[in-house]
């Protein structure tokens, strides 16, 4: 969703949720879909991120995806780290539920 | 309970099989989302922070053990083993996939279950008082009324595509359990002229980013006129609400902006209107189906007094503390309605697991008559069970980590599920929820404390009813950081009031010592039994404003 983008980011990547479970999925540099922030393509610049955004669109059309939107990241020693609260939990899973989300397959 | 007619039984089918075929429509790829979320809204289908999410509705909160049984099938088979119950009386499911839903939509109709209206701009579940059958003043049962509202406003084609979305609540007394003055439209069964059941009716009240209490504008509406005037007054909302603005859509803002007495008149002019071909909206024989479901259980004739619960008090202290908070009286002597809290210290407000369910399913049937109320405070109800068994239920519960004493006090928080699941949320609810738990904990200090009411939203839309919390907590974000905003003196009940905004925000290390700075002022100010809200009434905000930020 378009609010939870922050439009002074610089640095960002692409998410969705994916269409037959809703599972959060990040747009990768092969152009298909990763659950894991990890694999996704960072870009840096208005320009950049908004080519990044479109060619993550035609997933939407094929019906793979919900709403892709751009979100704000860092990337320190090669870990992509979201900026938000609130893909940090997406990235995750429920803070309060650790055996649950994308954070169970670690635990 | 109401148990479905042929009628019922073809709705949701037909409902199922529709929906069932709109989702495979969508997952073929001949649906676009924006043309298929009107339709898996209307079917209780959201899509948040992880996942779907699927809320089924729970009519005025009242379940059966087999309903239980079946709520705790599908935690199991097709989620992550357990539920989350609602300040609707709804139960939400956090995992649910796309695919699955149509499957757990069959399985739910086979007990009488569906998903359906529970969101989108229509009437949604109608709630009622978690004590509606069993409380002792009680006027009529107001399940009756609740299940006649839900009769008349399912798939009412007039009403499936409102300004917003619209909530009625329905209580049997004056004692309001069900926050009926926070409801689009509250209902108060009172006794007529004619010492029959009638009905005062409360519009315009709700809570979201525009506060606000709901007016008395129809005053011991008779039986008969119910649903013509509760229709008049749709009709009015359907005809002059916003549609422009999202935010100044629900019906409180047209009461608001209209005036309660002009917003009365036009509803009395189109009550006139709907009335006057003179074809009885409620027929008697109607009221008296609906009410023919509703009849008392087969209580046995029992002595007021039990010798096996005054053994089991002196023989245990922490049964003891239950029965104090969580069991209340009964209309029938020799019974007792039965609190279950879902608010364990260290659990998340309003879960519950699959084997916790069927627990409870089973109690259900051994001990209140097969039937189980789910609370707007997210807690549940046996209303029905006799003192006699009052130990052994404990005892099963307290096994099974539902044994908790703390109904209604400091650790018994209403909670939205915040930026951990919602997709709306813009700060987390429940970890501050379980930290105020935790500070708490000792039994014997929340005793000391008394009534103590806290509820926490993650974000302006009030799912955590923050402005009727005796101590309302709003998560707001700032800069990507989570912060908390504090209000006081909030209540749903019968004295109604909204919370007032204490001061500037606190972070999430500072909440907990806030809420302690709170209380310590209110104990500080007690005079004799007074509750919270007492004291906070008598004393206002300037004592707890000075306390909170005399370090600031």
């Amino acid at each position: 969703m378009a609010q939870h983008t922050n439009k002074r980011a610089t640095t960002q990547a692409v998410t969705a949720n994916r269409l037959t479970d809703g599972d959060v999925v990040y747009f990768t540099a092969a152009g298909d879909w990763s659950l894991w922030l990890k694999d996704s393509q960072v870009a840096d610049g208005k320009e950049d991120c908004a080519k990044l955004l479109a060619s993550a669109q035609p997933a939407v059309s094929a019906q793979l995806v919900i709403d892709p939107y751009l979100f704000e990241v860092t990337v320190n020693e090669g870990e992509i780290i979201p900026a938000s609260v609130r893909e940090k939990i997406r990235m995750a899973g429920p803070t309060i539920r650790l055996d649950l989300g994308k954070q169970a397959a670690n635990a | 309970m109401y148990r479905y007619d042929e009628f019922d039984h073809k709705l949701v089918q037909e409902r199922v099989t529709q929906f069932r075929s709109q989702v495979a429509r969508r997952l073929a790829g001949e649906l676009t989302e924006d043309q298929f979320k009107p339709l898996r809204l209307m079917n209780g289908v959201y899509l948040q922070l992880h996942a779907y999410m699927l809320r089924v509705a729970v009519p005025y909160g009242t379940l059966s053990g087999p309903q239980m049984h079946m709520l705790a099938h599908i935690a199991r088979k097709y989620d992550k083993g357990y539920g989350h119950f609602t300040t609707r009386q709804n139960i939400q499911y956090n995992w649910p996939s796309l695919e699955d839903i149509p499957a757990i939509l069959d399985d739910l109709a086979t007990v009488e279950m569906h998903a359906i209206q529970t969101s989108g701009n229509c009437i949604r579940n109608v709630t009622s008082d978690q004590y509606a059958g069993a409380a002792a003043d009680e006027i009529e049962d107001p399940r009756i009324w609740s299940e006649i509202i839900r009769q008349w406003s399912t798939f009412h084609p007039e009403f499936t595509f409102l300004p917003r979305k619209f909530k009625f609540a329905v209580t049997g007394m004056h004692t309001d359990r069900a926050a009926i003055r926070f409801h689009d439209i509250g209902i108060e069964v009172v006794k007529g002229t004619d010492g029959k059941p009638a009905f005062d009716v409360y519009v315009g009240g709700g809570q979201g980013r525009t506060p606000m209490i709901a007016h008395l504008i129809g005053k011991a509406v008779p039986a008969g006129d119910l649903i013509a005037y509760l229709e008049a007054i749709m009709r009015v909302y359907n005809m002059n609400g916003r549609r422009d603005n999202l935010y100044k859509a629900r019906i409180k803002i047209l009461v608001h902006s209209l005036g309660a007495e002009e917003m009365k008149r036009q509803v009395e002019e189109e009550f006139a209107l709907v009335t006057e071909q003179g074809i009885p909206f409620l027929p008697a024989a109607e009221i008296e189906r609906i009410r023919a479901y509703f009849q008392a259980p087969a209580y046995e004739t029992l002595p007021d007094t039990s010798d096996a619960l005054d053994a089991a008090l002196a023989e245990n202290r922490r049964f003891g503390d239950w029965v104090k908070t969580n069991v209340a009286p009964h209309k029938v002597t020799g019974y007792a309605i039965a609190n279950i809290s879902l608010k364990p210290v260290g659990g998340i407000a309003g879960d519950a697991s699959a084997d916790q369910m069927d627990l409870i399913a089973d109690l259900t049937t051994k001990f209140s008559f097969d039937e189980i109320r789910v609370t707007h405070e997210q807690n549940l109800t046996l209303p029905f069970v006799r003192k006699d068994d009052l130990y052994p239920l404990w005892q099963a519960l307290e096994a099974a980590g539902l044994g908790d004493p703390n109904l209604a006090l400091i650790t018994d928080h209403i909670v939205c599920p915040g930026l951990d699941y919602c997709a709306l949320a813009n700060a987390r609810s429940i970890p501050i929820s379980q930290k105020i738990a935790e500070r708490f904990a000792d039994l014997d200090r929340q005793h000391d404390i008394g009534e103590l009411k806290i509820k926490i939203s993650g974000c302006i839309n009030a799912c955590g009813h923050h402005h009727v919390g005796h101590i309302g907590i709003l998560g707001v974000d700032k800069k990507g950081t989570e912060f908390y905003q504090v209000s006081l003196g909030g209540s749903a009940d019968e004295t109604s009031s909204l919370a007032e905004i204490v001061g500037p925000a606190f972070t999430e290390d500072e909440i907990v010592d806030a809420v302690e700075t709170i209380v310590e002022t209110y104990l500080d100010a007690r005079e004799n039994d007074e509750r919270f809200i007492d004291t906070y009434r008598r004393i206002g905000k300037a004592p707890f404003k000075e306390k909170l930020y005399a370090t600031h």
